[in-house]
């Protein structure tokens, strides 16, 4: 898994709810078998038109827009537990996205993947697409050490919450397996004191 | 301390609690499919870990699998290669796999419990969000990732922080025609699509205890819907004589001493939950929904709500509905009965029993896929299918089908298909279809009539 500490990035406004893991990656698109070219398919059927042409209008087309940070409407990852749409997310070069609320197991799919959501007041998101809609090359800084997300053209901050755990998972670039593994003593002991 | 059957079985299964309000969660059972356990097959593999208890795992083919011809090779490549690795790897780390045309075959929140696999007490997952279906037995069960999917693979746990607690309270007597899935569209709907995020649900009440088991599965089937990871319904008579006596339930007096545990489970008088919601029976109608998230709901003979918001008018532009439209008589042109929702016996035999005489509307394409082989059978065995193929619907084979339009069960673009699926995002049954979700009665008397009816008006 990639490490993150902090970055520093222009972003793409997505001011869209409910924003589900099927717009993130159509279900045609699960059937392969390892993790790579999910990026190329993210919001596919956002991106392009039904005749197979780009979609001009989408934010992530419009040239205007750039950066490795998305900023979307309230409850972001609803519906399937497909990690497939984390790792189009990441594939597609997305390190941090940012919401109001975002669905469980996208989070916890984000998170195993490198990929940081950071959960923001309703206000602070609100503010974060006026700044981006006044100067699309606005910057936002994250800083995961100190658990802060800032505007740098409005000199506006918010803290965000994240487990320790999680934390260090990311900053060092660990996951959850080698953790379990570890614990395989305890685990079978468990298993045990249940027979 | 009181203590409520989400606490009973959470902490019967913790192995260790960390520091940091984490704890590493024991996992009884695991159910894997093509689609979402490759990825973490290779991971193991990559890393050189073994598969920690492979008899805890069963496999079965659902996502992707065709519904014709499954006696031939699956036309797709992709999906084809996708149903090898499926067999590869389960045939290398020795995990039951229940494969395209095995007598045990079908969608995993169909198969499971109609095996008696899935029992009260335990704690299962499964990379798939609708697991939640299997609390419907007073388990704990909740959809994963496939990083968690590998992680259960290398240690039977995984590392999580204990989900707030939710109770549900339906009392009182559902209406005729009312079926449990309008009872959760209008949790839905009266809630909204995240208000369960972060909690483990528990359905309680008279709604719920007077239930059968397969409605019960398709109230706990949509908790995902509403944001929770899981939902839950206390074990019971009607629990335990639905597990008796099934392939993998625990056999004589194994089994009487399970139910004497079973029955400790319920919720203590007097626990606490965090949260808690209240709802009347007789409220309650029949239920269908008009946009793009499960949460858009209304009683069938209601008119769209006008709400000012970009999402929500996107959403209707995308169905081309219109604010204050009411959606009796709409014409449809496609129905679809299935999934991991409402592909039991029990949704056939509604579907049935409002069919039987009568034939669907010529416009119409209705298509009947049974959740597994077992529910195929029974269909054949109680005669459905006879009524079924009279009034001109397709029975087809099982899958998930047209539910994610993974395989080429797919609903042109532009068309309506009044659906008993889960969920009716954008091009979720197809590029461009437009879903709406109904109980198996709304379902069976759309292709029967051609357009949506008001089924209340009607004597069911």
């Amino acid at each position: 898994m990639d490490k993150f500490t902090k970055l520093t990035s222009s972003a793409i406004p997505l001011a869209i709810e409910n924003i589900d893991t099927d717009q993130i990656i159509p279900a045609r698109f699960l059937k392969a078998t390892d993790k790579e070219g999910f990026g190329e398919n993210l919001f596919r059927d956002w991106r392009f038109n039904k005749d197979g042409s780009i979609n001009t209008e989408f934010p992530l087309n419009d040239k205007t827009y750039s950066g490795s940070i998305l900023v979307a409407g309230d409850n972001f990852g609803c519906g399937s537990s497909r990690e497939h749409a984390a790792w189009a997310v990441q594939g597609y070069g997305i390190k941090v996205v940012v919401s109001s609320f975002f669905a469980d197991i996208f989070k916890g799919n984000a998170l195993n993947n490198g990929v940081l959501p950071i959960q923001v007041s309703p206000a602070f998101l609100e503010e974060l697409f006026a700044e981006i809609k006044k100067d699309p090359t606005t910057l936002i800084e994250v800083d995961l050490g100190n658990q802060k997300i800032t505007i740098l053209s409005a000199d506006s901050s918010e803290d965000f919450d994240i487990s320790d755990y999680k934390k260090t998972c990311l900053i060092n670039g660990y996951d959850d397996i080698d953790f379990l593994v570890s614990n395989k003593d305890d685990i079978e002991a468990f298993e045990g004191s249940r027979a | 301390m009181k203590k409520t059957l989400f606490d009973k079985v959470w902490d019967a299964h913790v192995v260790k609690e960390m520091k940091n309000k984490l704890q590493i969660l024991y996992i009884d059972k695991h159910l894997i499919h093509e689609v979402t356990s490759p990825q973490a097959f290779n991971e193991l593999e990559q890393r050189g870990i073994p598969v920690f208890r492979p008899e805890q795992i069963v496999a079965t083919a659902d996502h992707n699998t065709p519904t014709t011809d499954q006696h031939l090779p699956v036309k797709d490549e992709m999906s084809r290669k996708q149903l090898e690795q499926l067999n590869k790897n389960c045939a290398k780390n020795n995990i039951t796999l229940y494969d395209l045309g095995h007598k045990y075959n079908g969608i995993a929140h169909v198969m499971a419990p109609e095996l008696g696999i899935t029992q009260p007490g335990m704690t299962m997952v499964c990379g798939d969000s609708h697991t939640s279906t299997h609390g419907a037995f007073g388990s704990i069960a909740f959809g994963i990732g496939t990083s968690q999917v590998a992680q259960v693979f290398a240690s039977q746990c995984l590392l999580l922080e204990k989900p707030k607690s939710l109770r549900i309270t339906v009392n009182g007597t559902l209406k005729p025609g009312v079926l449990p899935k309008d009872v959760i569209l209008y949790i839905i709907a009266k809630l909204g699509t995240n208000s369960g995020t972060g909690y483990f649900c528990e359905y309680a009440g008279t709604v719920f205890e007077e239930m059968s088991m397969e409605g019960r599965m398709t109230v706990c089937n949509m908790s995902i819907e509403m944001g929770a990871r899981g939902g839950m319904i206390a074990p019971d008579e009607t629990t335990f004589d639905y597990i008796k006596g099934r392939e993998f339930a625990p056999q004589g007096e194994e089994f009487d001493k399970k139910v004497a545990y079973w029955k400790t489970l319920p919720t203590d008088e007097g626990a606490v939950f965090d949260q808690e919601y209240h709802f009347k029976a007789e409220d309650i109608e029949p239920m269908i929904t008009f946009g793009t998230n499960p949460g858009m709901g209304i009683k069938i003979h209601e008119n769209i709500p006008a709400e000012d918001n970009a999402s929500f008018e996107k959403s209707l532009a995308y169905m081309d509905f219109k604010k204050g439209q009411s959606l009796v008589d709409q014409k449809i042109n496609y129905v679809f009965i299935g999934s991991c929702t409402n592909g039991r016996i029990e949704d056939f035999r509604a579907a049935a029993n409002y069919i039987k005489g009568k034939t669907k509307a010529d416009h119409v394409t209705a298509w009947l896929v049974p959740g597994s082989q077992q529910v195929a059978k029974q269909i054949e065995e109680e005669g459905l299918k006879d009524i079924f193929e009279q009034a001109g619907f397709q029975l087809r084979q099982p899958g998930c089908s047209a539910c994610l339009a993974m395989n080429d069960d797919k609903i042109p673009e532009g068309e309506y298909c009044v659906s008993t699926s889960n969920r009716n995002f954008e091009g979720r049954q197809g590029q461009g279809a437009r879903t709406i979700l109904a109980s198996p009665l709304v379902a069976a008397a759309t292709a029967i009539n051609g357009k949506i009816i008001d089924i209340t008006k009607q004597a069911v």
